[in-house]
């Protein structure tokens, strides 16, 4: 069982505290998208077997949401961040590249 | 209007290795918006009777308390009878700011768990490192008791306070008498 | 015979004596001894009979890794089955019963099994049960089940209580041997949280039993003095009797607790779950004694040497009076020399080693006069249900009787293997060590946590070290490793506690006996006692192409009994990897699964039993429907009153009395359940539009509306009047079931998609008691309340306001989900009682009655309305319930409306909602299908509907129902045929799903 961080009100916790929600950084599609677009945008994840980036709520917390970025495999947290952006920290990234060189290639 | 009945009336259980009561009807006022805005922050003092509280921290005075809850919410406690005053006074001094306030006092019930070996009973129901040099007065920590989401701070030592749902109250009263029956002392913190 | 000896025992006291009963006869023991050494004390060897072929089995081991010694422990509510002997303290007044035979354990019918065995070989049951088809379900399945199976399944409810506890540390040491002891001391040192759990009663392990100095005084006084030094730390807590069960992702780990087994009468939980997290884990589990394959090496006397060895010195028990020792490896060498100190007669050590000198052990065993041969083996053991005697050969031949020997107990040593189920369950790999001829842990491959960190690290004996001081200096450099990962460290000075070093001779590596032991003697040769696996059954299993092992493991059950292969696997392993012709670490190990040792399911559920076994929500009137008759239907973790039974009426009657009340007078229904959800802020309006289908921005304060939510799949997901409050407030009824996840969907939306958007929401579900007064009189007895105008005019349909009722502070909605004239009021919760009873006084002469849930849909259904849930079911949109009236067509954007463009959403054969009506009034099965014309490729009949709502009408004196039609609205008036699961098939006509009121008089009145 996993421990998260929250970085909302800065909680180290058992999963049990915790949601996840799925993969993060999903682009929401809409009125004027393609069907290709709405087929990515609903049904296509990743899935990958390393790093992943998810959205998770700290649930039975201070119920916000928020990012985590995760190893699949190992279960190794990078880190957590705040729901309210696109896409994850520059320095996060940084961090994952010294851990995994080349997880982006198969990301 | 009745006079207000808490969901368990004031039930309590003494038998055990800690005392658990419901306190009955206490008033709540659940205020969303910017905590760094002054205004928020004044009408909140003004209506909590303490100042706000850190991250994860509560405050009390009396009757009077104020808890963080999250980054954009307290919950400011007060007398029963109190909470629609203090809310239309909230709602007024806040009419030009965007903020939500909410009485919250019905929908929730507040029990204490007292006695030397309370930190044992809690942490038998919330994942929660109860270890006397890790959670401390003045903290206040929402979590889950069993299955259940909870929210509780210590007023002092060797009490805890707890809030839950309302619909809720019959089962939290019965895993914390359980927690605490008697022999089931755990000698650990 | 075993017996109880004069002297030893150090473990019990013998001013104690305790009675219990063994298959009802009484027998005495110690307080101190367990089940198994108490047993053997009343020379009572035979404890049961194996799973397959029914042979008699004696006691093995001395601690977890029993096979053998399960029974049935206690009565009624303290009734347990599987209890191992070993691991059971004895106390007075126990009563245990032996297992899987019939009738009885001297004299068992299923033993005809092993003069089958030639025909049992593994695989037999998977060749021989497969054929014929039906066979399985009839005949193969019963008569498995009933020879099968090993205690009986308990009768009555468990009349114990049992408890989780949540505990932190910094280190968490598993074990409390001297390794354990000492990695617990030296990281204590540090100052750092340190838990020590140990699954026995005892400290210090099986050092005390194999002797040894510590820092130059004997074992069991150091054991003591840093018991004594770790009691005193404030930093440390030591629990006995807590067996690490698991270890789990970062750092997590499950302490099993045994608080009462050993005391029944003690007040308080049996058993409590020790839910740790710990920074970092040590791992000091000692190591488990191999037994040896040779023939008959299941006899009842048939013992592991250390085991032997502990029974004397802990128990003051001897398993027999001449024990003959077979070993490779010289620890067995104590357990001769601890029976010759005992005055017991050892006739011979059988080594099957060839060494060119002798070692320590061997001296002094030989010095006492003991008999050793060396290179030798036992070629079979006689006996049945007792030893009684050995065939000696050599080990290198293939079994030819040397010479016969008459003893009464064999202790055999196959060599040690260390305990790393706690290091692999996580994660951690295993090498193999050449010299012991077992897996050690993997330091270069080691759990990891969080952090991406090592989290578990070994000590003592379960790294391998077997030797007194290799194995304290591991222990003390795993407490430094330990630290330096915590970011800790040891204090200046501190040091390792020096061990004595005992010089042995090197094992060697014995998985046959002999070595080119026969077809015959290998049919003898178990390896799994428990579930009857013997070499021959592991070297057919890689004949017959089951070469990993983990199918040769499910192929012959090797190691799945509930030792878990602790004994077997192994000399398992290597039997195979021989027969495979590979190297043992090629052939690699099983995968170690949580619990190390079977834990009580009642453990794990903790609290969650009886009424807390989950969370039941009740209303502020909960109380008032319970005394009045409601029959509960559970709604979520709701409880809502189904219907009200009055005197003697069913609970149909009881439906179908409150229908025809509410309809031809008044009906109060408690609707606090529906969730209500405060949506505030400059952009509410905005945000209530992409999540309604319909527009809410536009609502006038003060009124209602009816509003529909899709998933941006474009399903229906909830349904529920919107009230605006005021300018930048509305207020969102959702669905029963909707509060929670319809505010995280709210909260999600403007978390982490539009966040920059000014909305709050807050949940204030809980806040009110909600009561709908429903009925032609439902206005004449808010009228006798008094305190607000609650006329058309002062109040319309779909219109709310904030007044007073009978003194009571309220908010009322004239929302209607009957048809009816209907009030919806909204009460603080902690009146929502009085509230309600000052409508059940005000109602009295105007017919009032409480209606519960199923006249709520009974009374929606007559109007169409659609209930989330039925009508929907995450794959229904609201085009297919003909809503298109609440799907916007002015707005740009909302929550689904692109995915209804999609060509699956858009396709006009999507199956529609229509009203159905039995041509002969009977009620639809609910769920049942509506058959077309053909099959399809399966040669299943086509479906072309099914039914989603289905209720006798008291109304309309016939059933209703809705369903789902393909093309159901162009087929009004088509009958369709429904096949029930009754058999009988029903006939149904396509109708207005309106049944009542068509033109929605009633409720605008």
């Amino acid at each position: 069982m996993l421990i998260v961080s929250c970085p909302c009100c800065g909680i180290t916790a058992e999963e049990t505290e915790f949601h996840a929600h799925g993969e993060a950084h999903i682009t929401r599609h809409t009125v004027g998208s393609t069907d290709d677009q709405m087929e990515t945008y609903l049904f296509m994840r990743k899935n990958p077997k390393g790093v992943h980036f998810e959205r998770w709520r700290h649930q039975n917390g201070c119920g916000k949401w928020f990012h985590m970025a995760r190893d699949t495999m190992t279960l190794e947290v990078f880190g957590t961040y705040s729901a309210q952006t696109y896409e994850p920290p520059e320095k996060l990234l940084a961090e994952i590249d010294a851990k995994r060189p080349g997880w982006r290639d198969t990301a | 209007m009745s006079d207000p009945v808490s969901a368990l009336k004031n039930a309590a259980y003494n038998a055990g290795i800690a005392e658990i009561s419901e306190l009955g009807a206490v008033g709540m006022i659940t205020l969303r918006g910017d905590l760094s805005a002054k205004v928020l922050q004044k009408a909140a003092v003004a209506a909590a009777g303490v100042n706000v509280p850190d991250q994860r921290q509560i405050l009390t005075e009396g009757q009077g308390g104020m808890a963080w809850m999250s980054p954009d919410e307290l919950l400011i406690m007060c007398a029963y009878e109190d909470a629609n005053a203090k809310l239309a006074d909230l709602q007024e001094k806040l009419a030009k700011t965007h903020a939500l306030a909410v009485n919250v006092s019905d929908a929730r019930a507040v029990f204490e768990v007292r006695g030397p070996d309370a930190r044992e009973v809690m942490a038998k129901l919330a994942p929660v490192d109860l270890a006397p040099d890790q959670f401390t007065t003045g903290m206040f920590r929402r979590s889950r008791l069993a299955q259940v989401p909870t929210a509780f701070w210590m007023p002092q030592e060797d009490t805890f306070r707890l809030i839950c749902f309302r619909s809720v109250a019959q089962y939290v009263f019965d895993v914390l008498c359980a927690a605490a029956q008697p022999g089931s002392e755990v000698e650990y913190f | 015979m075993s017996t109880r000896l004069a002297t030893g025992g150090r473990l019990l006291n013998k001013s104690k004596p305790v009675t219990f009963q063994f298959n009802g006869k009484q027998m005495s023991g110690f307080e101190g001894d367990t089940l198994a050494s108490a047993l053997l004390a009343n020379d009572q060897m035979l404890v049961g009979r194996s799973f397959k072929y029914h042979r008699p089995r004696g006691i093995v081991a001395a601690g977890p890794e029993e096979p053998n010694g399960l029974v049935n422990l206690g009565d009624d509510g303290k009734f347990e089955p599987n209890a191992r002997v070993t691991t059971t303290e004895l106390f007075d007044g126990l009563s245990a019963q032996s297992q899987n035979h019939w009738p009885s354990l001297e004299f068992d019918v299923g033993a005809i099994n092993k003069h089958l065995s030639r025909f049992l070989p593994a695989g037999f049951y998977y060749k021989m049960f497969i054929h014929p088809r039906p066979f399985w379900k009839y005949v193969y399945e019963p008569i498995i089940r009933h020879s099968a199976g090993l205690g009986r399944a308990p009768k009555t409810r468990d009349q114990d209580t049992y408890e989780h506890f949540y505990a932190f540390c910094d280190v968490l040491v598993i074990g409390g041997g001297v390794a354990g002891l000492e990695a617990a001391r030296s990281a204590a040192l540090s100052g750092a949280r340190v838990t020590v759990i140990e699954q026995t009663a005892h400290w210090g392990g099986r050092t005390p039993v194999d002797g040894g100095e510590i820092n130059g005084a004997p074992a069991q006084d150091w054991i003591d003095a840093t018991l004594a030094e770790l009691q005193g730390m404030e930093n440390v807590t030591l629990r006995t009797r807590t067996m690490g069960a698991g270890v789990y992702d970062h750092g997590y780990v499950l302490g099993y607790e045994q608080l009462s087994d050993h005391a029944p009468h003690k007040a308080g939980p049996r058993h409590r779950l020790w839910r740790i997290r710990a920074g970092h884990i040590i791992t000091a589990t000692g190591a488990i004694e191999r037994p040896l394959s040779f023939a008959g090496n299941d006899i009842p006397g048939v013992m592991l040497a250390a085991s032997v060895r502990d029974y004397v010195v802990n128990y003051g028990v001897s398993v027999g009076d001449r024990t003959v020792v077979v070993t490779n490896n010289d620890d067995a060498y104590l357990t001769a020399i601890a029976l010759k100190h005992a005055g017991l007669d050892v006739p011979v050590i059988l080594d099957a080693r060839v060494l060119a000198l002798d070692s320590d052990a061997m001296a002094q065993a030989k010095a006492l006069g003991i008999r050793v041969l060396m290179g030798h083996a036992i070629s079979s053991v006689k006996g049945g249900k007792r030893v009684t005697g050995v065939e000696v050969c050599s080990q290198a031949g293939e079994g030819a009787v040397l010479e016969e020997i008459s003893c009464d107990a064999v202790a055999m040593s196959g060599g040690w293997s260390p305990v790393v189920h706690l290091w692999s369950h996580c994660g951690g790999k295993l090498v193999w060590n050449t010299a012991n001829a077992c897996f050690n842990p993997d330091p270069d491959h080691a759990p990891k946590g969080a952090d991406g960190s090592q989290f578990v690290t070994t000590a003592g004996a379960a790294s391998g070290s077997f030797q007194l001081d290799d194995l304290l200096n591991d222990a003390f450099a795993a407490a430094d490793g330990v630290l330096r990962c915590l970011g800790m460290k040891l204090p200046k000075g501190a040091k390792s506690s020096k061990g004595e070093r005992r010089e042995e001779a090197p094992m060697a590596p014995v998985w046959l006996m002999p070595q080119g032991a026969s077809v015959k003697l290998r049919e003898k040769a178990w390896l799994d006692y428990q579930n009857d696996v013997k070499v021959s059954d592991v070297r057919l299993a890689a004949q017959e192409g089951f070469v990993s092992v983990e199918h040769a493991k499910r192929y012959t059950t090797l190691g799945m009994a509930t030792d878990q292969g602790k004994l077997s696997n192994i000399n398992g392993l290597a039997t195979l990897a021989g027969a495979l012709g590979e190297d043992i670490p090629a052939v690699g190990t099983t995968t170690f699964r949580p619990p190390y040792h079977p834990i009580s399911m009642a453990s794990i559920g903790g609290e969650a039993r009886g009424v807390a076994f989950q969370p039941i929500r009740r209303t502020p009137m909960h109380d008032w429907h319970e005394a009045n008759g409601a029959q509960w239907e559970p709604v979520g973790q709701w409880r809502r009153p189904y219907a009200y039974r009055q005197g003697d009426e069913s609970t149909h009657d009881a439906v179908m009395r409150e229908v025809t009340n509410t309809r031809e007078k008044m009906g109060l229904l408690d609707a606090s359940t529906l969730g209500k959800l405060v949506v505030k802020g400059p952009d509410a309006g905005k945000f209530l539009d992409m999540l309604y289908t319909n527009m809410m921005s536009t609502l006038k304060i003060g009124k209602c509306r009816y509003g529909l939510m899709c998933s941006d799949n474009g399903f229906l997901i909830d349904d529920g009047v919107v009230a605006r409050i005021d300018e930048d407030t509305w207020l969102c009824h959702t669905t029963t079931g909707g509060a929670e996840s319809i505010h995280a969907h709210m909260e999600e939306w403007l978390q982490t998609e539009w966040w920059d958007w000014k909305v709050y929401v807050a949940n204030v579900t809980e806040q009110y008691a909600q009561i709908a007064v429903v009925g032609p009189n439902a206005r004449k007895a808010l009228e006798k309340l008094g305190g607000m105008d609650v006329s058309k005019d002062a109040l319309a349909f779909m219109e709310w306001t904030d007044g007073e009722l009978g003194g009571f502070k309220c908010r009322v909605y004239r929302i209607s989900f009957s048809g009816e004239l209907s009030y919806e009021i909204a009460v603080d919760a902690n009146h929502g009682q009085a509230f309600w009873d000052a409508l059940m006084v005000a109602g009295n002469d105007l017919g009032v009655m409480p209606y519960g849930t199923e006249c709520l849909h009974i009374l929606r259904a007559e109007k169409g309305f659609i209930m989330i849930g039925d009508e929907s079911d995450g794959t229904v949109i609201p085009q297919d319930l003909n809503l298109h009236w609440a799907l916007s067509k002015k707005k740009e954007d909302y929550l689904g409306k692109r995915a209804h463009q999609r060509s699956h959403m858009a396709d006009p054969n999507r199956w529609k909602l229509v009203g159905l009506e039995t041509t002969d009034g009977s009620v639809l099965p609910d769920g049942a299908y509506a058959v077309g014309e053909g099959t399809n490729e399966n040669g299943q009949r086509n479906m072309i509907g099914r039914v989603t709502s289905s209720y006798h009408s008291p109304t309309l004196g016939k059933g209703i129902a809705m369903g789902l039609v393909h093309n159901g609205p162009d087929r009004m008036g088509e009958v369709l045929e429904f096949p029930g699961t009754d058999g009988k098939t029903y006939s149904a006509r396509i109708v207005d799903p309106v049944f009542y009121d068509k033109e929605g008089e009633k409720q605008n009145v």
